[in-house]
């Protein structure tokens, strides 16, 4: 369980996140929605102490990510940023294996490799594992990050915008993936998007925050109502049910 | 700041600046001039402080223009390897010609420091991490670059000290004869006041200006030329004076904005000021002896840049 | 070819090159000549290793392979201790003055320099080190107004003084400092372990790095402090070669065609060590001392370093 609890983060006088208190639960996806300049990456970058908070707690599972080591906070939960620009010389079946690293410390052992393999073959990277990453098309490139995460082998895993820069093909194949992982693994996922349609399909449970201040929580059918959006995004949005997923119409 | 004030200033400093010096000449004096005094204020004061007033200004706008171009608040000759280029092309023209006329090293320091920008220029390009900071720090590496180029030639022709006395400007040698090359900026000057518009559309990038009709690439290169041939100049006549085009482009854009027209006259006259200020006290600070002005300049350049780094969010440069 | 190949061939060349230059033309008072030689090699391979291995973690640091720990300023602070002492003390004093006490003066007022800077700077939060540079380079230019004074003022015979400290040279080099910097090299080398583990991972970036549990500023500021050691040690023992690291590590780099740091470190010691050995062996014979080898690595340094900003690359 992530217990985040009022907390604040200013940038030159200006609070990007204001007063934020929110619970998730385990084994939960939970898509952190909202307008441009909400908050929504700063918040995940703090909660996985990328970047500091100015007050308030954050804990994990009870402990305090500022007071639990940095090497023990990597085995719980891991993050993926939307910037992804490594220019290393570096293949695929290499990239992930770094993600063994708060268990090997560097000297990768035989389940070290098991665990690589294992996300590989989720990721269906197995054919192109010993490709550079330069040589990867966008979507092959976010699919190998993903699978370093998931080698990464934490119960909390975060991703900011995971599907920027994806067509629609590689977008559902990538959130199905993630559900797999929740549904499956018992892993739980708290991610940025911007698409609110994905948002309303695939997740449990949404934020949706706007300048800095959450203005609602909670399951993602109480969410993703037309008085709500219209609170968070200024704009007129219509729901339709279609085959029991509801579904914005915004165009 | 208005402009009148700004004239005020330089007016009151200018003043000030031709009456001090080691031979007595007071502002009493002006009516009846002994020989001498009338011969020190032509041949020295008077040349001096006209170089002073083309220096300052040239090397401010020369930063101005060059950071319209490159769209960096923190490119200027010191941070792009112009004067260094153009300190390579004087030494190139004085192991190759040694008989050159300093019209000729001109010349030679010219293309040195075209060729010099221009690399700079293609280098930016290159580069995909455009951050602000990152930028004037390649800029200065290519500049030791190209001074370790010099250092070599320097050292095997034993020029090393020599070397190192003209690459600091000074305004102590001006005296009317050898100062006068420097009025090849002011026409030069001119034609970049008349393309200031052209500089700030340019600056926007080569699809907005095609856009807009504009020939980037005649106007880029128009830029670049201009800020070589005034390099080249002030460095020949006076020597490298650091941080000027770095810092007064920087300061006048905090209270007047970015747009090039608006701000070009602020900027020649604050750079004038500037340097007339630094040449007072670099004058005044050991008297009887100088300080030369690349040193004042450089340690209060340097201050002001320092200052403005660590402001820079504030003022959004 | 495997990188561990490479590796092991260049070792080798460096090996070979080192040889030829202690046993090559060995006439006349064997018994004087022979010592000396050996003690150049050494302090050759001390400073080109020092410096070759500064620069590799630099880069790592900044996650940039065109920036070199030069950049801090150090070299120019060198400098101007250096012109410094000649112009108030007179270029005797210098001779005179035991160049122990001049090598621990300078190597003591570089890292004092390093610390306040990264102090000064470390100290908040948005600690951007491209901005730590920048710092670094401007106080490196103030230094240089401030040597270029002082070095038009001393007198030409004395100024033959400073402008041997300004270049490096092996020529002279006293064997009493080559062990004190063994010394001081060493110790840092043996801090330095603890942290080798991490270099691999800090290479993906901060934000990768701290997901995988490096306690990344902790870690910068300790390599920081290193890298200050190592370029105050090696340019205090033979004077400043500013692009020299930055010509080894990419070239290391464009060879090794590699990530890992293991072998991208040793590869950069080696060429290092050959670049300095082959130069002073260049320098010696053809040039006949008419150059210095710094003058001749800064070039080719500063060339290649202008070819690799034109070629088009990701590095950066």
């Amino acid at each position: 369980m992530v217990d985040i609890k009022n907390v604040f983060k200013m940038y030159n006088q200006k609070k990007v996140v204001d007063d934020v208190s929110i619970s998730i639960e385990k084994g939960t996806i939970t898509s952190f929605i909202g307008p441009n300049g909400a908050g929504k990456s700063t918040l995940i970058s703090m909660i996985s102490r990328l970047i500091a908070k100015d007050d308030g707690e954050i804990t994990i599972d009870g402990q305090d990510i500022m007071k639990t080591k940095n090497n023990e906070l990597a085995k719980k939960i891991s993050i993926l940023k939307q910037s992804n620009s490594i220019n290393l010389k570096l293949t695929i079946r290499e990239l992930v294996a770094f993600g063994r690293f708060p268990y090997s410390q560097g000297k990768l052992r035989n389940e070290d490799w098991v665990k690589v393999d294992e996300a590989i073959r989720y990721m269906e990277l197995g054919e192109i594992q010993d490709k550079y990453l330069d040589e990867l098309s966008g979507g092959q490139r976010q699919r190998a990050h993903i699978a370093m995460v998931l080698a990464q082998d934490t119960e909390y895993i975060l991703l900011d915008e995971p599907l920027n820069n994806l067509d629609m093909r590689h977008s559902v194949q990538i959130m199905k993936t993630l559900r797999k992982l929740v549904d499956e693994l018992g892993k739980t996922i708290l991610l940025v998007i911007h698409d609110i349609n994905f948002a309303s399909c695939y997740s449990d449970h949404i934020v949706a925050l706007k300048d800095g201040k959450i203005i609602k929580q909670g399951r993602t059918c109480d969410v993703i109502d037309q008085c709500v959006l219209k609170d968070i995004y200024d704009m007129d949005i219509e729901i339709q049910n279609i085959d029991d997923r509801k579904i914005c119409v915004y165009f | 700041m208005k402009i009148r004030y700004l004239v005020l200033i330089l007016i009151t400093f200018s003043f000030a600046s031709v009456f001090i010096g080691v031979s007595n000449v007071s502002p009493l004096d002006l009516f009846h001039l002994t020989e001498d005094q009338a011969q020190i204020l032509l041949v020295s004061r008077l040349p001096r402080l006209v170089s002073i007033l083309i220096a300052g200004m040239s090397m401010s706008i020369c930063g101005l223009i060059m950071q319209q171009l490159s769209r960096n608040k923190f490119v200027s000759p010191t941070t792009a390897g112009t004067l260094d280029s153009a300190r390579l092309g004087i030494l190139v023209s004085m192991m190759m010609f040694t008989a050159a006329s300093p019209f000729q090293k001109m010349l030679v320091s010219f293309a040195f420091a075209l060729i010099g920008t221009f690399i700079f220029m293609k280098i930016l390009d290159k580069i995909k991490f455009k951050d602000a900071i990152f930028i004037p720090l390649v800029g200065l590496m290519f500049g030791n670059i190209i001074s370790s180029i010099s250092t070599f030639f320097a050292y095997r022709n034993d020029l090393i000290q020599n070397m190192s006395s003209w690459m600091q400007g000074d305004f102590s040698m001006i005296m009317s004869g050898n100062y006068e090359l420097l009025y090849v900026s002011i026409p030069i000057l001119a034609l970049a006041f008349f393309y200031a518009n052209k500089f700030t559309i340019a600056g926007m990038g080569e699809d907005f200006s095609k856009n807009l009709g504009l020939n980037y690439r005649q106007v880029v290169n128009l830029g670049l030329i201009i800020v070589a041939l005034v390099t080249a100049s002030v460095v020949l006549t006076v020597g490298v004076i650091p941080f000027l085009g770095l810092i007064i482009p920087n300061i006048v854009t905090i209270y007047r904005g970015d747009h090039l027209k608006k701000s070009i006259i602020h900027t020649a006259l604050l750079g004038a000021v500037f340097v007339l200020f630094c040449d007072i006290i670099g004058r005044l600070i050991i008297y009887p002896y100088e300080v030369p002005i690349s040193l004042t300049v450089g340690v209060i350049g340097s201050g002001i840049f320092i200052y403005l780094l660590l402001r820079r969010k504030k003022y959004g440069l | 070819m495997g990188y561990k190949k490479k590796t092991i061939i260049l070792a080798i060349i460096a090996i070979l090159l080192a040889m030829l230059y202690i046993f090559y033309d060995l006439r006349g008072n064997i018994g004087y000549i022979l010592p000396r030689r050996i003690i150049k090699v050494v302090a050759i391979v001390l400073t080109g290793g020092a410096i070759a291995f500064s620069t590799t973690i630099f880069m790592t640091i900044t996650n940039n392979r065109i920036l070199t720990p030069s950049v801090l300023g150090l070299d120019s602070l060198y400098l101007l201790v250096q012109t410094f002492i000649i112009f108030i003390f007179g270029a005797n004093s210098l001779v005179m003055m035991s160049s122990n006490i001049n090598y621990l003066v300078s190597i003591g007022i570089m890292v004092l320099f390093s610390l306040l800077l990264y102090r000064f700077l470390f100290r908040g939060e948005k600690n951007n080190i491209y901005f730590l540079l920048l710092i670094g380079m401007i106080l490196g230019t103030f230094f240089g107004s401030f040597t270029d004074f002082m070095q038009v003022l001393i007198d030409p015979n004395e100024f033959m003084v400073a402008q041997d400290r300004m270049f490096a040279s092996v020529n002279n080099v006293n064997t009493d400092l080559v062990y004190i910097s063994i010394i001081i090299i060493v110790a840092a080398l043996i801090y330095f372990m603890r942290f080798y583990k991490y270099l691999d991972v800090m290479a993906l970036g901060k934000e990768h790095a701290v997901n995988l549990g490096v306690p990344y500023d902790y870690i910068v500021k300790r390599l920081l402090v290193i890298v200050a050691i190592l370029i105050s040690v090696s340019t205090a023992l033979i004077g400043p070669i500013t692009f020299l690291g930055l010509l080894v590590v990419n070239v290391s780099y464009e060879l090794m065609k590699t990530y890992r740091h293991f072998y991208v470190i040793w590869g950069s010691v080696f060429i290092s060590i050959i670049a300095l050995v082959g130069g002073q062996f260049v320098v010696e014979k053809i040039f006949t001392f008419d150059t210095t080898i710094s003058v001749i690595i800064n070039f080719i340094g500063g060339v290649y370093f202008i070819y690799l900003l034109l070629k088009e690359n990701k590095s950066w």
